[in-house]
């Protein structure tokens, strides 16, 4: 080979050591995790009311906002599509699969939309499933699609109440419901809002992300 | 000047395929027999440059298609034709020399009557040229005007106008079967013949399919009619048939199929330009088959872009086909920024047994959602469409539970009975 291309070569061969990354416009979040990996598989697990689905919504505002393509898997067809309207979301840009409560459908549909190609964001929503039913999902699974997304500028995103995935999740975020917030006397009283923390399981991260979400009715 | 498409050989099957395939060249085209066509070239040189050039491009079309196609160029239809048959690859005859090209083909490519061509044969005449060359007196007195008919085309020299047909506009395959077909496997190797030919007819004119209509004749003596609407203009004949495969599985035939009938509605092919800055959207015919496999894997009526019905009923909703976002199409999206609540639902609405003494509950106890009301906003009541059957009055409350969870739970008040309606994660 000339000499005069061994620095192309070297050049060609470069790859950004951190993949690229989605800022999701929750500021402590984005500041300590960088934002959502593209190209991996990023975990979301915590116990319901802890802000898992408002996270997802957070990172689906923040994909459609750069005009990217999202596909909701939804193992129990748990979404509210009024919430994501509400929110600012433009639900035209949103493939929405509803599984129907059946894990293993769910799995099948996201390995299908990993591999389609072109999704900017998907989500595998399995925060509602029973923790019998999600023993039984093989680690293979995961490999799969993480294999399946690896590479590609797509983000891969699953939601579930324990952590399941393991070695395959570049980000691993434990969510912790933090306090209601109420107002108005006590026998008037009404729910303006909840603050929740996303604690970076990996990598470790000392502290915790907060943020309020306030109710739509607050806004 | 005109131009004549030959190819030797042609499959019986795909001799409707030779006019179209010309009529991507010109409007004037003249099935002149059933492995050649000629073409009425004038004016056509702007568009393609040179005779040669247009010649050529013929051929690489032809070749698109697969066939080893021979094209000649000439100032009369039978001089194009019988350079087309006599003479390989592309041959263009200048103006004026049709007698010395044409000279050394034998008659045969002529194709006379029977009689005269044992007659010709008989006088040793076996070139064009030597058939020229004798008088055509004599021959009018021996051969009659067939005879001289020919002895002209043997000089290139005929002249006669060409007769164009209009290619049809239905691009329609079928096939009856011999034995019924009672089986998926054997209709789809059927079918996997039929859009490829349809794909070849449709490559030929230039368009794209829009719409697949499958018409299958049973056994029975029913019809089976299927029609797969395209999200965009597609051309691919892999991608058809595994979209035929899956809408047939999701609605297979009551009976054996006898006969079928697969049309296309066409359409100019799509042509995209991306933008350098613009994110990738999924290829519609990467997606159009990813919708297909997922609704065989969910369900038709639980894949698609959610849509909120104008109805202040909850949780009201259609899910509509999704269709790749074009560039630019979501322009509108809000930038992110700021989020809020969001509400998971359980679909159907958890059955609970609710503690409420004064209307305000207290204890709440559903499958999975169970503890004492720490904190409660209601009620809020929302009623609507009084006026049908499925109409609503209800009270919600918004409740936080001394175990942990923020749920919204109501009480149906015209069918009675509490329900968890989903909780805010």
């Amino acid at each position: 080979m000339p000499a005069c291309l061994t620095p192309l070569t070297t050049a060609a061969r470069l790859r950004p050591s951190e993949p690229l990354r989605l800022p999701i416009g929750l500021p402590e979040f984005d500041r300590l995790t960088g934002g959502l990996p593209r190209g991996s598989l990023t975990e979301i697990f915590g116990p319901p009311s802890s802000g898992r689905t408002t996270l997802l919504l957070a990172a689906l505002l923040a994909a459609a906002a750069s005009q990217q393509t999202c596909a909701l898997v939804d193992a129990t067809d748990a979404f509210d599509p009024a919430s994501a309207a509400q929110a600012g979301f433009p639900l035209d840009r949103l493939l929405w699969i509803r599984c129907g409560g059946e894990a293993e459908r769910a799995l099948r549909a996201a390995d299908r939309v990993v591999n389609a190609g072109g999704f900017g964001l998907v989500v595998l929503d399995l925060a509602d499933l029973a923790p019998r039913i999600l023993g039984r999902i093989p680690p293979l699974c995961w490999f799969r699609l993480r294999r399946a997304v690896e590479g590609t500028p797509a983000i891969l995103v699953v939601a579930t109440p324990q952590p399941l995935t393991g070695a395959c999740a570049s980000l691993l975020v434990e969510m912790k419901g933090g306090r209601a917030h109420w107002a108005g006397a006590p026998n008037a009283r009404l729910l303006v809002g909840s603050a929740f923390q996303a604690f970076p399981r990996k990598p470790v991260r000392a502290e915790a992300a907060s943020f309020q979400a306030p109710a739509r009715w607050a806004r | 000047m005109f131009a004549c498409l030959h190819v030797p050989g042609l499959p019986a099957s795909q001799q409707a395929l030779l006019p179209e395939c010309a009529a991507a060249f010109s409007p004037k085209v003249e099935p002149t027999a059933p492995d050649a066509v000629t073409l009425a070239l004038e004016g056509l040189e702007r568009l393609f440059g040179s005779l040669e050039k247009l010649a050529w491009a013929m051929a690489q079309r032809a070749a698109d298609l697969g066939w080893e196609a021979r094209v000649a160029v000439a100032s009369n239809p039978d001089a194009a034709l019988a350079a087309a048959r006599g003479l390989p690859g592309v041959t263009v005859i200048p103006a004026g020399r049709e007698a010395e090209v044409l000279a050394p083909l034998p008659v045969a490519v002529l194709e006379p009557a029977p009689e005269i061509a044992e007659t010709l044969a008989r006088w040793g005449i076996r070139t064009l040229g030597e058939l020229a060359a004798l008088p055509e007196r004599g021959l009018a007195e021996r051969l009659g005007s067939e005879g001289v008919r020919l002895q002209k085309r043997a000089r290139g020299a005929a002249v006669r106008a060409l007769a164009p047909v209009a290619a049809p506009a239905v691009l329609e395959e079928r096939l009856e079967l011999e034995h019924p077909a009672a089986l998926l496997e054997p209709l789809l190797f059927l079918l996997a013949r039929l859009l490829e030919q349809l794909c070849r007819r449709l490559q030929a004119r230039g368009l794209a399919a829009l719409e697949l209509r499958l018409h299958l004749d049973l056994e029975d003596g029913g019809e089976h009619l299927r029609v797969y609407r395209l999200p965009v203009p597609m051309r691919a004949p892999g991608a058809f048939l595994k979209l035929l495969r899956l809408d047939l599985e999701a609605h297979p035939p009551r009976a054996a199929v006898r006969a079928l009938r697969l049309s296309a509605g066409p359409a100019a092919p799509r042509s995209v330009q991306h933008g350098l800055f613009v994110p990738r959207a999924p290829e519609p015919e990467k997606l159009e088959l990813t919708l297909a496999r997922l609704a065989a894997l969910v369900g038709e009526d639980r894949v698609g872009a959610p849509e909120l019905l104008d109805t202040h009923r909850p949780d009201a909703f259609r899910l509509k086909r999704f269709r790749a976002g074009e560039p630019g199409r979501f322009a509108g999206g809000r930038r992110a920024g700021g989020v809020s609540l969001a509400l998971r639902r359980f679909r159907p609405p958890l059955p609970a047994r609710v503690e409420a003494p004064e209307g305000r509950p207290r204890v709440v106890l559903a499958q999975g959602v169970h503890g004492r009301v720490v904190e409660a906003a209601g009620p809020w009541r929302v009623s609507g469409e009084w006026w049908r059957t499925e109409g609503y009055w209800r009270e919600e409350f918004d409740v936080a539970l001394a175990g942990g969870g923020l749920y919204r739970i109501y009480r149906d008040g015209l069918r009675g009975g509490w329900f968890v309606e989903g909780s805010y994660d």
